[in-house]
Protein backbone atom coordinates (compact mmCIF):
# COMPACT_ATOMS: atom_id res chain seq x y z
CA UNK A 1 0.00 0.00 0.00
CA UNK A 2 0.89 3.39 -1.27
CA UNK A 3 2.50 5.15 2.20
CA UNK A 4 0.61 8.75 1.28
CA UNK A 5 -2.84 7.17 0.25
CA UNK A 6 -2.92 5.77 3.78
CA UNK A 7 -2.08 9.45 5.38
CA UNK A 8 -4.88 10.56 3.03
CA UNK A 9 -6.85 7.97 4.83
CA UNK A 10 -6.36 9.02 7.84
CA UNK A 11 -6.70 12.23 7.46
CA UNK A 12 -10.00 12.06 5.61
CA UNK A 13 -10.98 9.47 8.60
CA UNK A 14 -10.11 12.40 11.32
CA UNK A 15 -11.89 15.19 9.79
CA UNK A 16 -15.10 12.71 9.00
CA UNK A 17 -15.14 11.45 12.36
CA UNK A 18 -14.94 14.74 14.75
CA UNK A 19 -17.82 16.81 13.23
CA UNK A 20 -20.04 13.59 13.88
CA UNK A 21 -18.73 13.05 17.39
CA UNK A 22 -18.38 16.62 18.37
CA UNK A 23 -21.81 17.27 19.43
CA UNK A 24 -22.46 14.69 21.64
CA UNK A 25 -19.34 16.02 23.58
CA UNK A 26 -20.06 19.19 23.04
CA UNK A 27 -23.90 19.37 24.16
CA UNK A 28 -25.30 17.34 27.02
CA UNK A 29 -28.76 17.77 25.50
CA UNK A 30 -31.75 19.64 26.22
CA UNK A 31 -29.93 22.87 27.54
CA UNK A 32 -29.77 24.72 24.71
CA UNK A 33 -32.86 27.52 24.50
CA UNK A 34 -36.16 26.54 23.69
CA UNK A 35 -35.84 28.34 20.29
CA UNK A 36 -32.91 26.00 18.99
CA UNK A 37 -34.12 22.71 20.50
CA UNK A 38 -36.92 23.35 18.37
CA UNK A 39 -34.59 23.72 15.47
CA UNK A 40 -32.82 20.72 15.74
CA UNK A 41 -36.04 18.84 16.05
CA UNK A 42 -37.22 20.13 12.61
CA UNK A 43 -33.38 19.21 11.59
CA UNK A 44 -34.29 15.45 9.96
CA UNK A 45 -37.67 16.26 8.21
CA UNK A 46 -35.40 19.49 6.40
CA UNK A 47 -32.57 17.43 5.94
CA UNK A 48 -34.82 14.61 3.93
CA UNK A 49 -36.09 17.03 1.77
CA UNK A 50 -32.56 18.72 1.09
CA UNK A 51 -31.48 15.09 0.68
CA UNK A 52 -34.04 14.00 -2.16
CA UNK A 53 -33.87 17.52 -4.22
CA UNK A 54 -32.46 17.65 -6.70
CA UNK A 55 -30.50 14.83 -6.31
CA UNK A 56 -32.74 12.02 -7.42
CA UNK A 57 -33.73 13.61 -10.50
CA UNK A 58 -29.90 12.95 -11.66
CA UNK A 59 -29.60 8.90 -10.53
CA UNK A 60 -29.52 8.61 -14.52
CA UNK A 61 -28.88 10.96 -17.41
CA UNK A 62 -32.53 10.45 -18.42
CA UNK A 63 -34.44 12.26 -15.96
CA UNK A 64 -37.26 10.78 -16.06
CA UNK A 65 -35.84 7.52 -14.47
CA UNK A 66 -35.45 9.43 -11.03
CA UNK A 67 -39.31 10.97 -11.37
CA UNK A 68 -40.72 7.46 -12.06
CA UNK A 69 -38.59 5.86 -9.28
CA UNK A 70 -39.51 9.10 -6.91
CA UNK A 71 -43.15 8.75 -7.60
CA UNK A 72 -43.25 5.01 -6.81
CA UNK A 73 -41.85 5.28 -3.48
CA UNK A 74 -43.92 8.19 -3.13
CA UNK A 75 -47.29 6.22 -3.65
CA UNK A 76 -46.04 3.20 -2.09
CA UNK A 77 -45.31 4.77 0.87
CA UNK A 78 -48.06 7.51 0.99
CA UNK A 79 -50.42 3.29 0.58
CA UNK A 80 -48.75 2.89 4.18
CA UNK A 81 -46.03 0.44 2.65
CA UNK A 82 -42.91 -0.67 4.82
CA UNK A 83 -39.82 1.76 4.54
CA UNK A 84 -38.29 -1.76 2.52
CA UNK A 85 -41.31 -2.42 0.77
CA UNK A 86 -40.95 1.33 -0.72
CA UNK A 87 -37.80 0.35 -1.34
CA UNK A 88 -38.01 -2.71 -3.19
CA UNK A 89 -41.14 -1.31 -5.04
CA UNK A 90 -39.69 1.54 -6.35
CA UNK A 91 -36.24 -0.77 -7.88
CA UNK A 92 -38.73 -2.99 -9.29
CA UNK A 93 -40.52 -0.34 -10.98
CA UNK A 94 -37.91 1.26 -12.19
CA UNK A 95 -36.70 -2.39 -13.52
CA UNK A 96 -39.94 -2.50 -15.67
CA UNK A 97 -38.94 0.86 -16.94
CA UNK A 98 -35.23 0.48 -18.13
CA UNK A 99 -37.14 -2.69 -19.98
CA UNK A 100 -39.29 -0.88 -21.93
CA UNK A 101 -37.60 2.10 -22.59
CA UNK B 1 -28.31 -12.82 49.52
CA UNK B 2 -31.70 -10.98 48.22
CA UNK B 3 -29.93 -7.82 46.78
CA UNK B 4 -27.78 -10.16 44.76
CA UNK B 5 -30.63 -11.47 43.11
CA UNK B 6 -32.22 -8.00 42.39
CA UNK B 7 -29.20 -6.81 41.03
CA UNK B 8 -28.93 -9.91 38.86
CA UNK B 9 -32.31 -9.50 37.82
CA UNK B 10 -32.13 -5.81 36.83
CA UNK B 11 -28.82 -6.42 34.67
CA UNK B 12 -30.74 -9.42 32.83
CA UNK B 13 -33.71 -7.02 32.45
CA UNK B 14 -30.96 -4.22 31.19
CA UNK B 15 -29.47 -6.56 28.91
CA UNK B 16 -32.87 -7.72 27.38
CA UNK B 17 -33.62 -4.54 26.37
CA UNK B 18 -30.59 -3.72 24.91
CA UNK B 19 -30.62 -6.67 23.03
CA UNK B 20 -34.19 -5.99 21.56
CA UNK B 21 -33.09 -2.56 20.74
CA UNK B 22 -30.06 -3.89 19.01
CA UNK B 23 -32.23 -6.10 16.80
CA UNK B 24 -34.56 -3.31 16.62
CA UNK B 25 -31.95 -1.10 14.86
CA UNK B 26 -30.50 -4.19 12.72
CA UNK B 27 -34.10 -4.18 11.52
CA UNK B 28 -34.43 -0.62 10.21
CA UNK B 29 -30.72 -0.80 9.19
CA UNK B 30 -31.83 -3.25 6.40
CA UNK B 31 -33.01 -0.85 3.75
CA UNK B 32 -29.92 0.99 4.36
CA UNK B 33 -28.14 -2.57 3.98
CA UNK B 34 -29.84 -2.71 0.16
CA UNK B 35 -29.33 0.88 -0.84
CA UNK B 36 -25.54 0.89 0.22
CA UNK B 37 -24.91 -2.43 -2.05
CA UNK B 38 -25.26 -0.42 -5.33
CA UNK B 39 -23.41 3.02 -4.16
CA UNK B 40 -20.53 0.85 -2.35
CA UNK B 41 -20.15 -2.00 -5.65
CA UNK B 42 -19.68 0.84 -7.40
CA UNK B 43 -17.07 2.53 -5.32
CA UNK B 44 -14.92 -0.78 -5.15
CA UNK B 45 -15.30 -0.32 -9.06
CA UNK B 46 -13.95 3.24 -9.63
CA UNK B 47 -11.70 2.88 -6.60
CA UNK B 48 -9.85 0.35 -9.05
CA UNK B 49 -9.86 2.02 -12.07
CA UNK B 50 -8.41 5.39 -9.97
CA UNK B 51 -5.28 2.77 -9.43
CA UNK B 52 -5.82 2.28 -5.59
CA UNK B 53 -5.18 -1.22 -3.97
CA UNK B 54 -7.60 -3.41 -2.81
CA UNK B 55 -6.40 -2.78 0.77
CA UNK B 56 -6.66 1.03 0.60
CA UNK B 57 -10.30 0.81 -0.70
CA UNK B 58 -11.51 -1.54 2.10
CA UNK B 59 -9.43 1.06 4.52
CA UNK B 60 -10.96 3.61 3.31
CA UNK B 61 -14.68 2.30 3.28
CA UNK B 62 -13.58 1.19 6.76
CA UNK B 63 -12.58 3.91 8.52
CA UNK B 64 -14.07 7.03 6.51
CA UNK B 65 -17.30 5.40 6.15
CA UNK B 66 -19.16 8.48 4.60
CA UNK B 67 -20.36 7.51 0.69
CA UNK B 68 -20.03 11.07 -1.11
CA UNK B 69 -16.59 12.29 0.07
CA UNK B 70 -15.07 8.65 -0.82
CA UNK B 71 -16.53 9.13 -4.34
CA UNK B 72 -15.23 13.05 -4.67
CA UNK B 73 -11.73 11.68 -3.14
CA UNK B 74 -11.24 9.34 -6.02
CA UNK B 75 -12.04 11.91 -8.58
CA UNK B 76 -9.43 14.27 -7.06
CA UNK B 77 -6.95 11.94 -7.09
CA UNK B 78 -7.57 10.99 -10.46
CA UNK B 79 -6.75 14.98 -11.01
CA UNK B 80 -3.76 14.71 -9.39
CA UNK B 81 -4.98 17.02 -6.66
CA UNK B 82 -2.67 17.02 -3.44
CA UNK B 83 -3.33 15.26 -0.30
CA UNK B 84 -4.31 18.09 1.78
CA UNK B 85 -6.59 19.12 -0.70
CA UNK B 86 -8.32 16.47 -0.70
CA UNK B 87 -8.95 16.20 2.91
CA UNK B 88 -9.99 19.46 3.67
CA UNK B 89 -12.92 18.75 0.77
CA UNK B 90 -13.84 15.32 3.28
CA UNK B 91 -13.70 17.85 5.30
CA UNK B 92 -16.54 20.37 3.86
CA UNK B 93 -18.26 17.94 2.21
CA UNK B 94 -18.74 15.90 5.80
CA UNK B 95 -19.49 18.74 7.93
CA UNK B 96 -23.34 18.32 7.53
CA UNK B 97 -22.68 15.49 10.11
CA UNK B 98 -22.10 17.81 12.93
CA UNK B 99 -25.41 19.37 12.42
CA UNK B 100 -27.19 15.65 12.62
CA UNK B 101 -25.20 14.55 15.57
CA UNK B 102 -26.76 17.91 17.20
CA UNK B 103 -30.19 16.86 16.34
CA UNK B 104 -29.80 13.30 17.07
CA UNK B 105 -28.26 14.18 20.63
CA UNK B 106 -31.64 16.07 21.63
CA UNK B 107 -33.63 12.62 21.15
CA UNK B 108 -30.72 10.05 22.42
CA UNK B 109 -31.46 8.21 25.90
CA UNK B 110 -29.42 9.43 28.95
CA UNK B 111 -26.48 7.38 28.34
CA UNK B 112 -22.45 7.63 29.14
CA UNK B 113 -20.69 9.85 26.44
CA UNK B 114 -18.16 7.21 25.68
CA UNK B 115 -21.10 5.57 23.85
CA UNK B 116 -22.15 8.25 22.19
CA UNK B 117 -18.78 8.87 21.06
CA UNK B 118 -18.44 5.00 20.27
CA UNK B 119 -22.43 5.01 17.86
CA UNK B 120 -21.68 8.58 16.44
CA UNK B 121 -19.30 6.83 14.01
CA UNK B 122 -21.96 5.29 12.25
CA UNK B 123 -23.96 8.70 11.67
CA UNK B 124 -24.32 8.90 7.84
CA UNK B 125 -27.08 10.32 6.04
CA UNK B 126 -29.03 7.56 5.94
CA UNK B 127 -28.74 6.28 9.52
CA UNK B 128 -28.96 9.56 10.86
CA UNK B 129 -32.31 9.66 8.90
CA UNK B 130 -33.69 6.76 10.21
CA UNK B 131 -32.85 7.21 13.74
CA UNK B 132 -33.93 10.52 13.60
CA UNK B 133 -37.81 9.74 12.47
CA UNK B 134 -37.88 6.51 15.14
CA UNK B 135 -40.62 6.55 17.44
CA UNK B 136 -39.40 7.69 21.04
CA UNK B 137 -35.74 8.13 22.11
CA UNK B 138 -32.27 6.65 20.51
CA UNK B 139 -30.03 4.04 22.41
CA UNK B 140 -26.50 2.48 21.98
CA UNK B 141 -28.23 -0.71 21.13
CA UNK B 142 -30.37 0.64 18.31
CA UNK B 143 -27.42 2.62 16.86
CA UNK B 144 -24.75 0.11 16.81
CA UNK B 145 -27.36 -2.32 15.47
CA UNK B 146 -28.62 -0.02 13.10
CA UNK B 147 -25.13 1.26 11.94
CA UNK B 148 -23.44 -2.71 11.96
CA UNK B 149 -25.93 -3.32 9.18
CA UNK B 150 -24.91 -0.19 7.32
CA UNK B 151 -21.56 -0.77 8.13
CA UNK B 152 -21.04 -3.97 6.87
CA UNK B 153 -22.89 -3.08 3.74
CA UNK B 154 -20.65 -0.51 3.04
CA UNK B 155 -17.43 -2.18 3.73
CA UNK B 156 -18.13 -5.50 2.50
CA UNK B 157 -19.26 -4.28 -0.92
CA UNK B 158 -16.66 -1.99 -1.46
CA UNK B 159 -14.07 -4.70 -1.31
CA UNK B 160 -16.85 -6.83 -3.62
CA UNK B 161 -16.94 -3.95 -6.11
CA UNK B 162 -13.43 -3.82 -6.66
CA UNK B 163 -12.74 -7.52 -6.92
CA UNK B 164 -16.09 -8.85 -9.21
CA UNK B 165 -16.63 -5.24 -10.69
CA UNK B 166 -19.29 -4.62 -13.17
CA UNK B 167 -20.77 -7.59 -12.35
CA UNK B 168 -24.32 -6.71 -12.20
CA UNK B 169 -26.35 -6.38 -15.20
CA UNK B 170 -26.32 -2.63 -15.88
CA UNK B 171 -30.13 -2.14 -15.78
CA UNK B 172 -30.18 -3.80 -12.78
CA UNK B 173 -27.58 -1.30 -11.38
CA UNK B 174 -29.13 1.45 -12.96
CA UNK B 175 -32.84 0.82 -11.28
CA UNK B 176 -31.03 0.20 -7.93
CA UNK B 177 -29.56 3.24 -7.72
CA UNK B 178 -32.66 4.71 -6.61
CA UNK B 179 -32.16 2.78 -3.65
CA UNK B 180 -31.48 5.50 -1.31
CA UNK B 181 -33.80 7.73 -2.56
CA UNK B 182 -36.65 5.60 -2.11
CA UNK B 183 -35.33 5.27 1.42
CA UNK B 184 -35.88 8.81 2.28
CA UNK B 185 -38.86 9.05 0.64
CA UNK B 186 -40.22 5.85 2.72
CA UNK B 187 -39.13 7.69 5.59
CA UNK B 188 -40.50 11.20 5.05
CA UNK B 189 -44.11 10.31 3.72
CA UNK B 190 -45.40 8.82 7.02
CA UNK B 191 -44.78 12.08 8.51
CA UNK B 192 -45.96 14.27 6.22
CA UNK B 193 -49.32 12.73 6.28
CA UNK B 194 -49.57 13.66 10.16
CA UNK B 195 -48.24 16.99 10.14
CA UNK B 196 -48.09 19.72 8.07
CA UNK B 197 -45.23 21.25 9.11
CA UNK B 198 -43.48 17.81 8.48
CA UNK B 199 -44.31 19.02 4.61
CA UNK B 200 -43.08 22.38 5.27
CA UNK B 201 -39.83 21.68 6.43
CA UNK B 202 -39.34 19.00 3.93
CA UNK B 203 -40.15 21.62 0.60
CA UNK B 204 -38.77 24.54 1.68
CA UNK B 205 -35.80 22.93 2.20
CA UNK B 206 -35.77 20.42 -1.04
CA UNK B 207 -36.61 24.00 -2.55
CA UNK B 208 -33.35 25.87 -1.19
CA UNK B 209 -31.32 22.85 -2.02
CA UNK B 210 -32.19 22.89 -5.55
CA UNK B 211 -31.72 26.63 -6.05
CA UNK B 212 -28.11 26.34 -4.65
CA UNK B 213 -27.08 23.52 -5.96
CA UNK B 214 -28.54 24.37 -9.48
CA UNK B 215 -28.20 27.93 -9.66
CA UNK B 216 -24.44 26.45 -8.80
CA UNK B 217 -24.37 28.43 -5.55
CA UNK B 218 -22.34 26.20 -3.88
CA UNK B 219 -21.39 22.45 -3.04
CA UNK B 220 -23.57 19.53 -2.83
CA UNK B 221 -22.47 19.33 0.60
CA UNK B 222 -22.84 23.04 2.08
CA UNK B 223 -26.04 23.00 -0.10
CA UNK B 224 -27.49 20.69 2.26
CA UNK B 225 -26.22 22.30 5.14
CA UNK B 226 -27.55 25.48 4.01
CA UNK B 227 -30.69 24.58 2.88
CA UNK B 228 -31.47 22.28 6.41
CA UNK B 229 -30.48 25.28 8.36
CA UNK B 230 -32.39 27.84 6.45
CA UNK B 231 -35.94 25.83 6.61
CA UNK B 232 -35.77 24.63 9.87
CA UNK B 233 -35.08 27.85 11.51
CA UNK B 234 -37.97 29.36 9.24
CA UNK B 235 -40.64 27.17 10.04
CA UNK B 236 -39.88 27.53 13.96
CA UNK B 237 -39.39 31.19 13.58
CA UNK B 238 -42.89 31.06 11.88
CA UNK B 239 -44.29 28.50 14.46
CA UNK B 240 -43.01 30.98 17.70
CA UNK B 241 -44.87 34.15 16.08
CA UNK B 242 -47.61 32.45 15.71
CA UNK B 243 -47.97 31.09 18.84
CA UNK B 244 -47.07 34.10 20.78
CA UNK B 245 -49.19 35.98 18.37
CA UNK B 246 -52.29 33.18 19.94
CA UNK B 247 -50.81 34.46 23.32
CA UNK B 248 -51.16 38.10 23.14
CA UNK B 249 -54.66 37.39 21.69
CA UNK B 250 -55.59 35.57 24.56
CA UNK B 251 -54.30 38.36 26.41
Amino acid sequence: MNREIILMIIGMAAVTYIPRMLPFVMFKGKELPAFWQGVLKNVPYATLGALIFPAILFIQEDIWYGIIGAAAAFIAAFLGANVIVVVIGSIAVLSAYSVFF
Amino acid sequence: MGNWMVTTMGELALEKTSASEFKKGVQSGISIGIGYFPVALTFGLLAKTTGLTLGETVMMSLLVFAGASQYIALSLLVQGIGMFEIILTTFIVNIRHFLMSASLNEKSEDEPVGNKMLYSFGITDETFSVAATREGSVTTGYMLGLSLVAYSSWVVNSGVGFIVGAGLPQSLQESMSVALYAMFIGLLVPSIKGSMKVLYLAAIAAAFSSIFTLADLMSTGWAIVAATLLSAVLVEAVETLKRQGRLSRVE
